[in-house]
């Protein structure tokens, strides 16, 4: 499954820490959310990078004391028809301030990419490779935006404005 | 009307081009059905017993003759000539086929038209009162407010995968004519006691299986807080809605469960939490959409023009005049229902030639501008008194004045088993049916307002729950009967109907409802007490005994 990151293809330098098995002395590890509450700082003091795999019916409260220690939180969807993490990364961005790397997991295709990215996603484990080639084409699909998000992108209303105030300004 | 930007522009013709990718990508199987079926979804595509069936948004009601005239052409192109007009402010093609979609899409994008979040677990089509910006006494426009929505809702990134899909309307009118109240969000514009603009807010209405009413969850929001308020809302139900049962999905199921207190406590908490969240709209913000609604440069006309006075000798002009023919809030002006529900047809069709015909009526009579309710029927918004008789003239030829709006013969109607794939019993024959018993308008007249709404299952798109008389279609060893309800509405009053008895065969539908009819008129205390109000006053029980006693 390629991983998207940066606009590419990428390696992904994150382990998937297997259910049961001791956790891996270093590197980076993704470790599932129920191991890494069983003892979050045994998990965080191990040398290496740590993202958590957060399910999508999960509150994000246990998560949130633990953001600002974590390279990378993956969310999860089980069926690109489920949208809860849409949700939670918007506000582990927007209201939790996260901002280290945002994983979209599970059924990933092109036509959630820009959704995503503009919930705050920024790395994606892609279910087809096609759609992995086709992310740096899709996700410029769209050029006007109607909602404020955290991505910073400017929404059409306030584009308008900005237009007026041009306008009125030539005047 | 709103006019489209380059913005607005935009962003429907890169909607369009991605369609053509996925319609691309489908027909090389490189999504599957399961894959695709999500992604035409939100774009108004359904898979119906015949073929696909294509929806198309015409947001809050309102329509240009131009884009009339694009939805006549799209009827001729790409279908059999003719379309559907739905309860939801959309218009439904039912013989499109999948290859020619995105060309049909493309088309319609040209005059500012699409079909994105029709169907699917989304935001749909924000409806509001076919009468909006002409009604007297109206608090403002809401279309005002429901394009401010229409914008926020398309294509949002957080509420595109909804549990289920999701209703909004808004009213700013007394008479609710947008059925607020059975809707997921339902909005009424009112001025508070300061005399600032903002909305009731209503939650979690709906019909299908579990019909409820929606319940009011905050008496006031600001107008500048509403993007938020909903928003609240939303991510509310986005988390916490079920996915686990597609029939216990939607929101009212959710209020429901939590009890309508305990949810307003948790929207409240996030909208707390939010803060404005970026979505407080500026004063500058919504005057510049504001200014995007153009109004006609209305002439000042007498309130009783002689045309009119001479026309009204004409008795056949005066029924219609006096049946669809409704006050504007401009002196010498009027809102004239173009009844689609003649005797024999399928109600809310309209053939391209009807289309095209109305288009240029429009453009003659009305500004050019014509509006969608959610009786399934339309309307010129503008007309000049003065044009009224010659207007109803040209209704006639195309067979458009028929004068039996809000009576027993304006039947709300779904497609049903003859073209949906979900239905259990046909819809439409039982409502040629009841057209052609009640085809006398002096008995039509006679029994007065009175709404007929038929569903062909469960699902209600034809909103039975709340039709003075509800019929609902139903599968019983492999025959279709149906079930009879009495005394729902759909307006500020709105409530559920009740059922009056075990369901009857298709056969004898039409009989039954006779009898409830005649019922009606023998139990009456006068001529002016409506069907729904003597079922008030009465409950169920002489109806049925009316109509079981010989059964």
């Amino acid at each position: 499954m390629p991983l998207v990151k940066q606009g590419r293809i990428t390696t992904d330098p994150f382990v998937h820490a297997v259910d049961g098995a001791e956790l891996p002395d270093d590197g980076a590890i993704l470790v599932p959310a129920a191991r890494f509450l069983e003892d979050p700082e045994a998990v965080l003091k191990r040398a290496g990078k740590v993202g958590v795999i957060w399910p999508n019916n999960r509150d994000l409260d246990d998560l949130v004391p633990y953001l600002d220690r974590l390279a990378a939180v993956a969310l999860v969807f089980p069926s690109f028809r489920d949208g809860r993490a849409y949700s939670q990364a918007r506000l582990l961005r927007e209201r939790h301030g996260y901002d280290g790397e945002m994983r979209a997991t599970g059924q990933v295709l092109r036509d959630q990419f820009v959704f995503m990215s503009r919930a705050g996603f920024d790395a994606f484990e892609v279910k087809k490779d096609a759609d992995a080639d086709a992310f740096a084409a899709t996700v410029k699909r769209y050029s006007v935006f109607y909602q404020p998000t955290g991505d910073g992108r400017v929404t059409a209303f306030n584009r308008r404005m900005q237009l007026r105030h041009s306008e009125s300004a030539g005047q | 009307m709103y006019a489209y930007d380059e913005l607005d522009r935009t962003l429907i013709n890169e909607r369009v081009s991605e369609f053509r990718d996925q319609v691309k990508r489908r027909l090389a199987g490189e999504l599957t059905e399961d894959e695709f079926k999500m992604l035409r979804l939100q774009n108004g595509v359904y898979l119906q017993l015949h073929a696909y069936m294509f929806r198309v948004a015409i947001p809050y009601g309102t329509l240009s003759s131009k884009q009339l005239r694009a939805l006549a052409r799209v009827a001729r192109r790409y279908d059999r000539g003719y379309g559907h007009f739905t309860t939801r402010q959309n218009i439904q093609f039912n013989w499109i086929k999948l290859a020619e979609l995105p060309d049909a899409l493309a088309d319609l994008a040209e005059v500012g038209i699409h079909a994105m979040q029709t169907s699917g677990n989304n935001m749909r089509n924000v409806t509001s009162d076919q009468w909006a910006g002409v009604a007297p006494g109206e608090v403002e426009d809401p279309r005002i407010w429901s394009e401010i929505l229409r914008q926020h809702t398309t294509l949002h990134p957080e509420f595109s995968f909804l549990p289920r899909k999701f209703k909004i309307a808004i009213t700013a009118s007394e008479h609710d004519r947008a059925a607020i109240k059975v809707h997921d969000i339902g909005l009424r514009l009112h001025r508070n006691a300061d005399g600032e603009t903002g909305f009731e807010v209503l939650v979690g209405g709906g019909l299908g299986r579990t019909p409820f009413i929606a319940k009011t969850i905050k008496p006031f929001v600001p107008g500048r807080d509403i993007l938020s308020y909903v928003e609240a809302i939303l991510r509310v139900y986005n988390q916490y809605g079920r996915r686990d049962n597609i029939y216990k999905a939607r929101i009212k199921i959710l209020v429901h469960e939590l009890g309508i207190e305990k949810f307003a406590r948790e929207v409240d908490e996030e909208w707390r939490q939010m803060d404005g969240g970026g979505l407080t709209l500026d004063h500058s913000v919504i005057e510049e959409v504001r200014s995007r609604f153009s109004y006609p440069a209305y002439e000042k006309l007498p309130h009783m023009p002689d045309e009119l006075k001479q026309a009204a000798h004409d008795p056949l002009f005066e029924r219609w005049r006096k049946n669809s023919v409704a006050p504007h809030k401009v002196q010498g002006y009027s809102i004239v229902t173009l009844s689609l529900k003649p005797v024999g047809g399928p109600p809310g069709d309209a053939t391209a030639d009807q289309m095209d015909a109305v288009a240029d009526l429009a453009d003659r009579y009305s500004f050019g501008e014509i509006r969608v309710g959610h009786e399934q029927n339309l309307a010129l918004p503008h007309v000049a008194k003065r044009d009224l008789p010659q207007l109803w003239k040209a209704l006639d030829r195309i067979g458009l004045a028929t004068p039996n709006v809000n009576l027993v013969t304006d039947i709300i109607a779904c497609p049903g088993l003859d073209y949906c794939s979900l239905a259990n019993a046909r819809s439409i024959p039982i409502a040629q049916e009841l057209t052609r018993r009640f085809a006398n308008h002096d008995t039509a007249e006679m029994i007065g307002r009175l709404h007929i709404n038929i569903s062909g299952c469960i699902n209600a798109c034809g909103h039975h729950h709340v039709g003075h008389i509800g019929i609902l279609g139903v599968e019983k060893n492999g025959e279709e009967f149906y079930q009879i309800t009495i005394g729902g509405r759909a307006d500020e009053n709105a409530q559920m109907g009740a059922l009056i008895g075990p369901a009857v065969p298709y056969a004898e539908v039409a009989d039954v409802i006779e009898d409830i009819v005649e019922a009606y008129l023998a139990l009456r205390d006068r001529p002016e007490e409506l069907f729904v109000d003597t079922v008030k006053r009465l409950g169920v029980e002489p109806f049925k005994e009316r109509v079981y006693a010989t059964r």
